[in-house]
């Protein structure tokens, strides 16, 4: 058995790197944090669960704190989806000038 | 005060407005410009038929309950938005590969087309919609009431204003949402009719709430001190309703059948999901950012009792600002219409695609292609659907009598059409899922969803009281509001949680333990894999398809022209040659059935092409068929080309063997005519002679000695020919007996060589290496000697040298003695070295010698002996090897 380009005079196969190049690993871990946001997203709306009921203490959470809460993780999680969408479509363009990587390309 | 008649002005005047915007996008559209219809934003905007009137009022309404509660609901499609990489990207790209038209055509697509699956879906999508219809016309007639009892000089009655509404709502869904045949494309009007009341919904509640928070509380300050001091100011939220009810938002979200309208179905580019992933949510936290403030201050400012579903209308009409109230109304009223609108259009594509047209293409079974207009057919049962539904829902509305809190109906339709929510993600994501399963889970869990929710809400009574007390017949364990046994959980949680789970294992166990149809397995890796390969599933043959039936078929489904286009096109790709039909290559009717399935669904597309093509569809079986006859034809072929060779090699010997017979055969007659020859010389002058003999007197001594020796000389010569005949038959004949001796090779040997060049009339000088041929034998001394002798005086007789050598050499190679005479002469030509052994022939007709008798002889002779004789070609001279295994010498030692 022979191993490629083991000086047979066989030419190696041309193999793509192992490795992204810096964009395109940017470009993956961009979409791994777009894949984490709803768990993100739902950690921080079961938080709520935890707080102090009006039925179980005197010095339940005001409802204005809640709300205040509440509205800020939607805001974060909106926010962040901006800045995602920005860099997903910037990367989308540049994507259109890059081949595809291999699924095995991590 | 606003009178009842301005309100149904600036009603009328509102729906004349959509109607103008419907109707300029649909133009502005059909001439290709307005850039703008397809833009991300005007897809956002649509997606916001999710905020129906029970979010517009009814929200407000929750939050005077139960609080922050009413945030769920928004809060589950804002996690599937954000999530958009996982589901909605794949659900989109799924519905535009296969036009999608509906939840129950996708649903039906990925399980193999099956309609009956489509059928479930449609059916769970009419139970779910209709109420909720009944709710949107409940709210509007609420909000008229409201109206009405502010203005005593106006005419209102309650029953008459719902039938307009609802006879108005139908009449813009016929004509907005069934201009197009095909339900896959993009119904522009309907869209941008949508997102504009969208915008005006959102406006209003923000109006009212800027209102309330500015105009009523005094800024943002005093509204939080409010708000904590209200009877709902402390955090009070049920954990699991909690859960739960995010969790059912994010699933109604995607499976409602208006939504997956707007978000799959009308979506115009994948890219729009970036925009809308962030938009959406905010909008939705837009339309909830008030919603504590009116219920806050509508508890304070209302008087006890009244309804606070309605806070949004009643508050500004309280401090009597008409205006704001009358926006609010617009705003209501725009919530309603849009979700009524969409619903209706999604529900008609179902109701037409996968329940009207199979039973039509039942009953015409064979005829799609010359029967009646399908186009007019589908457009007919669409609109038809339409109103049926509408009426449903009205009906609906008048039987329910219109008393139930809004919230619960919607929440009601959000946990019945969730129940496909296993067979969509399981569909999406795992390659196993089967019909089956699908089947199985949808049923178990739409069941469940009846008897634990549907039934036990309605009121009248559909079950007894003591049923849901103690259970039917008395089995405590199946009390619908307690199943098993669990007692204490709030209702809704309790359904979702047993439907949803006892679904979702029904739908896995099922699918593990059916086994898919290839085409079902196919669709599966398509649905799944959807980014790696968008190509089609299967193919048609078109041998038996006749181009001008589908043809005609297609005129009737997509209209004259656009089928005309559609053929002429494929002509064109097929050929260059636009004016002809194009073949119906299998490609070719695949196209033809995706397009078709945009305006028919998928599977009553797939059954129109079937009639007409013949039900010749290709499926993964028959191509594993022709797979196994195309291989067992390869095998069967080399099998042929196997005997073939076998046939043309025997040919060859035979011919091979002729060639050898016609040569003994001419060997025979030479041989004949020889043996005549030779036995006639001698006979000829024995004759002459005896008869010179009897004839002659006075014969000198001298002269009768010598004519007897002649006879006598020419007798022998006789004598000897018919010895070597006579020898040779008996070799053959296999009468031989051997007479076995021992000696030493070289004996035999010197023996043969002194015999042989005794007498001989020409000098042949013998070589031979004697120490190699101290080898001793047992065998035949005699017959090996005859052997040798024939062969040294062959070399004798036909060495063609000047000074004629022979070299004798003797081996012992792997048990067997090899001796080999070799001459320097030219050797006997290739063409008669096959021949040489053979009876009666003699190497070229004009040396004299023997009958060509010696060498057969020796043939014989080393065969009886357990050799063999052969010549060695390439030797320089002729070469005679002689074998004798030494087999024999080891016995005799």
């Amino acid at each position: 058995m022979s191993s490629p380009g083991d000086g047979k005079g066989r030419p190696a196969p041309v193999r793509p790197s192992l490795f992204l190049e810096r964009q395109s690993y940017r470009r993956r871990r961009l979409a791994d944090a777009a894949r984490l946001l709803p768990f993100l997203g739902a950690a921080m709306l079961a938080l709520p669960l935890l707080w102090p009921d009006e039925s179980e203490a005197a010095e339940a959470l005001p409802l204005s704190s809640a709300m205040f809460y509440i509205f800020a993780c939607w805001g974060v999680l909106i926010l962040i989806s901006v800045v995602f969408g920005i860099a997903a479509r910037r990367m989308a363009a540049r994507e259109d000038a890059e081949p595809e990587a291999e699924p095995w390309q991590r | 005060m606003a009178t009842l008649n301005i309100l149904i002005l600036v009603c009328l005047g509102y729906v004349v407005l959509l109607f103008g915007v419907a109707f300029a996008a649909d133009r502005l559209a059909a001439r290709g410009g307005g850039k703008w219809l397809r833009s991300p934003l005007i897809y956002t905007l649509s997606l916001s038929i999710y905020c129906t009137a029970w979010t517009f009022y009814g929200a407000v309404g929750n939050a005077a309950r139960s609080g922050l509660e009413f945030v769920t609901i928004y809060l589950g499609p804002t996690l599937v938005m954000i999530s958009w990489w996982w589901g909605l990207r794949k659900l989109v790209r799924i519905g535009r590969s296969q036009r999608v038209t509906s939840i129950a055509d996708l649903i039906s697509s990925r399980y193999g087309k099956s309609n009956t699956l489509a059928v479930c879906v449609t059916i769970l999508a009419v139970l779910g919609g209709t109420p909720y219809i009944a709710l949107q016309l409940q709210s509007i007639t609420l909000s008229f009431s409201i109206f009405a009892e502010a203005d005593p000089t106006g005419l209102y009655r309650e029953g008459s204003s719902v039938f307009w509404v609802a006879a108005g709502l139908a009449v813009f869904a016929i004509l907005f949402g069934t201009r197009n045949l095909d339900a896959n494309e993009r119904h522009h009007g309907v869209v941008t009719a949508i997102a504009l009341e969208s915008v005006v919904k959102l406006f209003a509640l923000l109006a009212v709430g800027i209102f309330v928070v500015w105009g009523i509380a005094g800024g943002l300050g005093p509204m939080m001190d409010q708000i904590d001091a209200s009877e709902i100011g402390q955090w009070h939220v049920d954990a699991g309703r909690w859960t739960t009810f995010i969790f059912l938002s994010a699933a109604a979200f995607v499976c409602l059948p208006r939504m997956f309208q707007v978000m799959v179905v009308e979506n115009d580019d994948e890219s729009h999901l970036r925009t809308a992933a962030w938009a959406f949510p905010l909008y939705l936290l837009l339309m909830s950012l008030f919603v504590v403030p009116i219920a806050v201050v509508g508890l304070d400012l209302m008087p006890e009792g009244s309804n606070p579903d309605l806070f949004v209308l009643t508050v500004p009409l309280s401090q009597g600002n008409d205006w704001l109230a009358m926006l609010s109304f617009i705003g209501g009223f725009s919530s309603a219409t849009s979700m009524v609108i969409v619903t209706a259009m999604a529900l008609s594509t179902m109701v037409s695609n996968h329940v009207v047209m199979p039973i039509w293409l039942n009953t015409q079974e064979g005829t799609a292609s010359v029967s009646g207009d399908v186009r007019t057919i589908v457009l007919m049962a669409r609109r038809v659907s339409i109103a049926v539904i509408m009426a449903l829902g009205y009906f609906y509305y008048r039987l329910s009598g219109g008393g139930a809190a809004l919230a619960s109906i919607g929440l009601v339709a959000f946990a019945g059409i969730s129940q496909i929510v296993p067979a969509l993600v399981g569909g999406l994501f795992w390659r196993g899922a089967t019909r089956t399963g699908a089947l199985v889970g949808l049923s178990v869990g739409f069941l469940l969803w009846i008897y634990t929710l549907l039934l036990p809400g309605m009121e009248g009574g559909i079950i007894p009281a003591s049923v849901i007390e103690n259970g039917p017949f008395g089995w405590g364990w199946l009390r619908p509001q307690a199943l098993f046994g669990i007692d204490g959980i709030d209702p809704m949680v309790h359904t979702v949680m047993w439907s949803l789970s006892l679904n979702t294992i029904a739908f896995c166990v099922a699918s593990m333990l059916s086994f898919p149809s290839p085409l079902e397995r196919l669709q599966g890796a398509q649905f799944v894999n959807v980014f790696d390969h968008s190509a089609a599933p299967r193919g048609w043959t078109g041998s038996v398809a006749q181009s001008e039936d589908l043809m005609i078929m297609t005129q009737r489904i997509l209209g004259t022209n656009p089928a005309q286009e559609f053929f002429q096109a494929e002509a064109e790709r097929q050929n260059g040659r636009p004016g002809r039909l194009p073949e119906p290559t299998p490609q070719f009717l695949e196209r033809l059935e995706r397009e078709l399935s945009g305006s028919v669904g998928a599977a009553t597309a797939h059954a129109m092409i079937g009639q007409i093509v013949g039900g010749a569809s290709v499926s993964v079986e028959d191509l594993l068929a022709v797979a196994d006859e195309s291989a067992q034809m390869l095998e069967y072929s080399s099998q042929l080309e196997a005997k073939s060779a076998e046939l043309s090699r025997t040919a060859r010997q035979l011919r091979e063997a002729n060639a050898k017979l016609t040569q003994v055969s001419m060997q025979k007659d030479a041989f004949l005519s020889q043996v005549s020859h030779e036995l006639r010389t001698p006979m000829t002058s024995i004759r002459a002679f005896s008869e010179i003999m009897r004839d002659t007197d006075g014969l000198s001594e001298a002269e009768q000695t010598r004519y007897a020796a002649i006879i006598h000389d020419e007798a022998l010569r006789l004598t000897r020919l018919l010895d070597d005949l006579l020898d040779l038959s008996v070799l053959e004949s296999g009468q031989v007996s051997l007479n076995m001796g021992d000696a030493s090779l070289n004996e035999v040997l010197d023996r043969a060589v002194s015999s042989a060049l005794a007498g001989g009339d020409r000098k042949l000088s013998v070589r031979r290496v004697r120490a190699s041929e101290r080898i001793p034998l047992h065998t035949d001394l005699d017959r090996l000697g005859q052997v040798f002798i024939n062969l040294i005086s062959n070399a004798q007789k036909y060495c063609d040298a000047a000074e004629p050598v022979l070299t004798i050499s003797a081996h012992d190679v792997g048990g067997q003695v090899v001796i080999d005479f070799t001459d320097n002469g030219g050797g006997i030509p290739p063409e008669a070295q096959s021949m040489v052994f053979e009876k009666f022939a003699r190497v070229g007709s004009d040396k004299a010698g023997g009958a060509g008798l010696g060498l057969a002889i020796c043939r014989e002779i080393m065969q009886r002996l357990g050799g063999d004789v052969a010549y060695l070609p390439g030797q320089g001279g002729a070469a005679f090897r002689v074998n004798l295994p030494l087999a024999y010498r080891q016995a005799a030692q």
